[in-house]
């Protein structure tokens, strides 16, 4: 018989695909849906953050000379000397000038004190934006009179009110107006150090220029054009530098906050980067079901003479189709949630954050959401490929193993570089992103051996004395379709999500509240002169309060080390002394012995003090000695405020600073300071915080140019700026718990379909629906439990890591919230596990089997 | 043991040729031989039934015979085409054009609905008027009440008639049918090999057909017995075989 000609067989007709594509989805849509739900967050988390991005930068550009306020800003923590004070005098069209610094303030009506950021202010500065004030005139008219402006927290905390009275020092001003946005200043650095502004020439008449505290002098210029600046500043760029004078212009702040807040959108960008794998995870396990029930059609439509390709084409074109769906709703939800980040992160960021729909972001994110949908689905759906036509007769016997199919490998090698690469474009380096890709597999490694272990010891170890319903509970663990490795896997990364923030959030509060147990000090009082040395000390025994630390201050600068000045140090790089050794202020104390914060690691202290005709040897300590490059034996020239004094490192120490009290990174041997201008420190604890309120009140009154630092204050204010960053955290690490409970919903919805078979034959065979339910029960809450009992076993893991290489704190976790954490995680497995159950449990079996067939 | 028993061999209008195939699978480090050195010839328009008891090896013979699978050894042609070294999707193609199937089980897709079942193999060749035709023989087989409707919402009986419409669709030379009744109650198996039959005798196509019913293959022309992977027996039953 002669050879027919081949029939007229179209080999990729598009259309009929898609046809194909649409009726094959037709009945399964709602549960593709629900797949695809689990990358819907994800996409949703990045773009939000894409949009805040675009917003974010096109308002640092408009609103960048309001980040500086000026054309121009120069500052130092010294008065200008002659010379620079002519130089500042040559400068720009209009200058103002600021005095900032520490400082108590006393609130007449309320009798509150606290320490401030006093600013004393000359000038017309803001010269681009303005301060935002109530009254709104208030920000301007206050330097007309002995008026303040003062911050909204500290208004609020005081319950104080325009027309009330605070003293700052020896003089009382009249509030003009609650500060609520000064340029440049974020929420966060107002919460650290809140701002009271006063007019400058009021500052002498203040009492506070007294030697030994800490000011800042910041001079703002303005401008006509960018082209005078910039010659000016060319000009006297290399004076200023070599001064010691930070020079800044609104374009230099700008690429600054810009740079900032890149970090910071990074960073956001990688945990919702995290949410949308978590959702991947969703996507490939759900698919890969998908895949499974499909076998039967697939199979027939090859033997209908459909090829390989053309049934692969079918099922990828639904991929793509519902990642497309499933991006475009993130983007919507997205652009949504995008409306909220600026309330969530205003306190981080020192722009007015405006809103406005970013399509750039909305492609950014739909393309991601397609292209990620199409990397994990394909994955499961390469097997598709494999499926012979034979399975229409009977099940296929031979099965080939995944991981023998190179596609399938190359395919996964594709996503971790394409995770990696994501990586690296929020993070610094290659190292960073390696270590993010890795530390991702190494969570999914572990976590998926965990659930191989628990499979394999539930099958090794089976408990067959145990009654029916337990043994049927166990085996769903490893029988055929159970879903141990993606619910473990899935839950675990949820857990592990929720335990490491809940730890690292309180490691960083215990570091500050171990200081305020027991008898150690929780209230440190400086800038005392030495003439109120006394004054203040009878204060405290008058409060009957300890004086557990009473000491001495000097400020210094270093001239010189081993003989090298600044100037030395700038043009040598090979020396590598940071610039910043020669130009801080250093507090300085003098004494003989150790305290009990601190432990010789190297040389020793001067027992007796320094001998005339020695060197003076000094004590470092060890972290910082190590930063200015100085060893044993090396020598330190110090200007201490005009005298030159040579000294030799003649011993090292290690000091832990976590406790409240005086810690010094230089400490001088008695004999050589006891002359030079100094003030002093008391340390003390107070009971209660009536007496510390009392006792504040009563030092402020009597000495105002004291400060007084509050650990009560510390906590509270270290417990407001962790708040505000904790939910700009806990915001985004609601995406991936929000995507972790849907995967889960996802995962346990597919295995429903998994178990409705055997369900149904259960009933018939006489099972009761409170066997069933146990049953489905007992499997959930064994999945949930390891889920949850690895995934905090990981974020106790990591948070240690966090706490002693990152924090450098001890790791102490209380133990009641993780035992919450793992029976709330276990529970909520098991009530949706049921919750999807419940059809399969209620329902006649006939009704269930004729409407899934 | 060579108990092939050679019948229509020498014909020239063979539209199956089988010729020594042997089917064997590995089991651990066990080969399991299911059929052992099958030959036999179908004439073109002749309806054949393979029986046998359980496991005797019938499915792997259809499956092999209808190119769903690779035999170990030997070889079979359909309508002069050798398909021993054809990849799957040219022996898709071959399918396609020249068989049809029905399926112990129906097979339909579910998310189909029944003219669309039918119209399935027609869209795969690209050919026109599909909708038209898959109405008519949907019309043949009684159902032109319910073409748009699932698998789901059909009987049993009625879902294999749809079966039969899409096998009979593309004009296939030949038809594998496996286990044709076998899910079906005796009235309504009979209508459908009474289906088959009409079907048949109009469209002059082959069928093969692996059934356990004895009065089915007594009704076909030709018996084929397997038992233990061999042919035991190749007998014509007394029919009349059309002529193509």
């Amino acid at each position: 018989m002669e050879h027919q000609s081949q029939p007229a067989y179209k080999k990729i007709n598009f259309p009929w695909l898609l046809t194909m594509a649409w009726r094959d989805s037709r009945r399964n849509r709602g549960r593709l849906l629900l797949f695809i739900a689990s990358i819907i967050i994800g996409i949703a988390a990045l773009v939000a953050i894409f949009s805040l991005g675009d917003n974010v930068r096109k308002d640092i550009d408009n609103q960048a000379k309001s980040l500086t306020g000026a054309d121009l800003v120069i500052d130092n923590n010294r008065k200008p000397d002659e010379a620079i004070g002519r130089l500042i005098d040559s400068l720009g069209e209009e200058r103002s000038v600021q005095c900032s610094f520490a400082s108590m303030v006393y609130f007449k009506k309320s009798g509150g004190t606290r320490l401030v950021e006093v600013l004393a202010l000359d000038g017309t500065y803001p010269y681009y934006g303005s301060f935002e004030t109530i009254p709104a005139a208030a920000g301007r008219d206050f330097r007309n009179a002995q008026e303040a402006l003062v911050d909204k927290t500290l208004m609020l905390q005081y319950n104080a009110q325009p027309g009330d009275t605070i003293q700052v020092g020896a003089l009382d001003f009249r509030i003009a107006g609650t500060l609520t946005q000064a340029p440049g200043r974020t929420g966060i650095s107002t919460t650290i150090a809140a701002p009271v502004y006063i007019p400058f020439r009021y500052l002498e008449q203040t009492g506070l220029l007294q030697k030994g505290s800490r000011f800042k002098y910041t001079y703002y210029f303005k401008y006509a054009s960018a082209n005078q600046l910039d010659r000016q500043l060319g000009a006297v760029k290399d004076t200023l530098e070599k001064a010691g004078w930070d020079h800044d212009t609104a374009e230099s702040r700008k690429r600054q906050t810009s740079r900032q807040f890149d970090d910071l959108s990074k960073f956001l960008t990688l945990v919702g980067f995290i949410a949308l794998l978590l959702g991947c995870i969703g996507i490939a396990s759900s698919i890969n079901i998908y895949v499974r029930e499909k076998i039967s059609s697939i199979a027939v439509l090859r033997c209908l003479g459909a090829s390989g390709l053309q049934t692969f084409l079918i099922y990828l074109i639904q991929i793509i189709a519902i990642g497309f769906a499933g991006a475009v709703m993130g983007a919507v939800l997205g652009t949504a949630a995008g409306q909220l980040l600026p309330i969530v992160l205003k306190d981080l960021l020192p722009v007015n954050i405006t809103t406005a729909i970013s399509w750039g972001a909305i492609i950014k994110g739909v393309g991601l959401g397609v292209v990620i949908s199409f990397l994990f689905g394909l994955l499961p759906l390469l097997s598709v490929r494999g499926i012979s036509p034979l399975y229409t007769l009977r099940v296929s016997l031979e099965s080939r193993s995944a991981w023998k199919d190179p596609a399938r490998v190359l395919l996964s090698g594709i996503i971790l570089l394409a995770v990696c690469l994501f990586a690296r474009l929020q993070m610094e380096g290659w190292m960073q992103a390696l270590l993010f890709t890795a530390g991702i597999l190494a969570a999914f490694t572990f976590l998926t051996l965990a659930a191989l272990l628990l499979r394999w010891t539930v099958r090794k170890f089976f408990p067959s004395r145990l009654g029916y319903v337990w043994r049927q509970g166990f085996s769903n663990l490893y029988r055929p379709n159970n879903q141990t490795i993606l619910l473990v896997v899935t839950i675990g990364l949820g857990t592990l999500f929720i335990g490491t923030l809940y730890f690292v959030q309180g490691t960083l509060m215990n570091r500050v509240s171990l200081s305020a147990s027991g008898n150690q000090s929780n209230m440190v009082l400086f800038d005392i002169q030495t003439g109120q040395k006394e004054g203040v000390a009878g204060i405290a025994k008058q409060f009957k309060l300890p004086l557990q630390q009473q000491v001495p201050i000097v400020t210094m600068r270093i001239e010189e080390i081993n003989g090298k000045t600044a100037d030395d140090a700038r043009k040598d790089s090979t020396l590598r002394i940071p610039r910043r050794a020669y130009e801080g202020e250093i507090r300085v104390t003098y004494r003989d012995t150790l305290t009990g914060s601190e432990k010789l690691t190297a040389g020793k202290m001067e027992a007796n003090g320094h001998r005339q005709g020695q060197p003076v040897y000094i004590s470092l300590e060890k972290g910082w000695a190590e930063h200015i490059k100085a060893g044993i034996g090396d020598s330190i020239l110090f200007n201490v405020q005009g005298a030159l004094v040579p000294t030799v490192v003649g011993s090292l120490r290690d000091v832990d600073w976590q406790r409240v009290q005086t810690n010094f990174r230089v400490v001088f041997p008695s004999g050589v300071l006891e002359n030079a201008p100094q003030f002093y420190v008391l340390v003390t604890r107070v009971p209660s915080r009536e007496v510390s309120a009392a006792f504040q009140q009563s030092v402020v009154q009597q000495y105002p140019n004291i400060s007084i630092i509050d650990l009560g204050l510390i906590l509270q204010v270290l417990d407001e700026v962790l708040e505000k960053i904790g939910f700009v955290i806990r915001f985004m690490a609601g995406f991936s718990i929000i995507t972790g409970l849907i995967v889960l919903i996802a995962s346990v919805f597919v295995s429903k379909y998994q178990r409705m078979q055997e369900s149904i034959l259960l009933r018939t065979l006489g099972a009761s629906r409170r066997q069933l339910f146990m049953i489905i029960m007992l499997e959930y809450f064994f999945l949930g439990a390891l889920a949850a009992a690895t995934g905090i076993l990981l974020s106790l893991a990591g948070s240690w890591a966090l706490a002693h290489f990152s924090f450098d704190a001890p790791f102490q976790p209380s133990w009641l919230p993780v035992v919450i954490l793992f029976f709330a995680i276990a529970f909520l497995t098991i009530i949706i596990g049921l919750l999807n159950s419940r059809s399969v449990v209620n329902t006649p079996p006939l009704e269930i089997l004729r409407k899934e067939v | 043991m060579e108990r092939t028993v050679k019948h229509n061999t020498n014909k020239v209008n063979s539209i199956l040729r089988v010729s020594n195939i042997t089917k064997w699978y590995k089991t651990g480090s066990r080969q399991l031989t299911v059929l052992h050195n099958i030959s036999f010839s179908v004439e073109e328009g002749s309806i054949v039934s393979i029986v046998g008891p359980s496991g005797s090896g019938k499915t792997t013979l259809l499956g092999l015979c209808a190119g769903l699978d690779h035999a170990s050894s030997g070889s079979v042609m359909i309508n002069g085409i050798v398909l021993d070294h054809l990849g799957e999707d040219e022996r898709a193609r071959i399918r396609n054009r020249y068989l049809g199937f029905i399926f112990q089980n129906f097979q339909l897709m579910p998310t189909l609905t029944a003219l669309e079942n039918v119209m399935v193999p027609l869209e795969l060749r690209g050919e026109k008027n599909i909708r038209e035709r898959a109405v008519i023989l949907l019309e043949k087989v009684g159902l032109s009440e319910r073409i748009h409707h699932y698998p789901a919402q059909l009987s049993g009986g009625e879902q294999q008639r749809v079966s039969i419409a899409r096998a009979f669709s593309t004009n296939p030379k030949i038809l594998f049918a496996d286990e044709p009744t076998g899910n079906l109650d005796d009235e309504t198996s009979d209508r459908i090999v009474r289906l088959l039959f009409d079907l048949n005798k109009e469209a002059g196509t082959t069928l093969i057909i692996v059934t356990h019913n004895p009065e089915l293959a007594e009704s076909t022309h030709r018996i084929i017995q397997l038992r233990g992977g061999h042919i035991v027996s190749d007998r014509p039953t007394g029919n009349a075989v059309l002529s193509a």
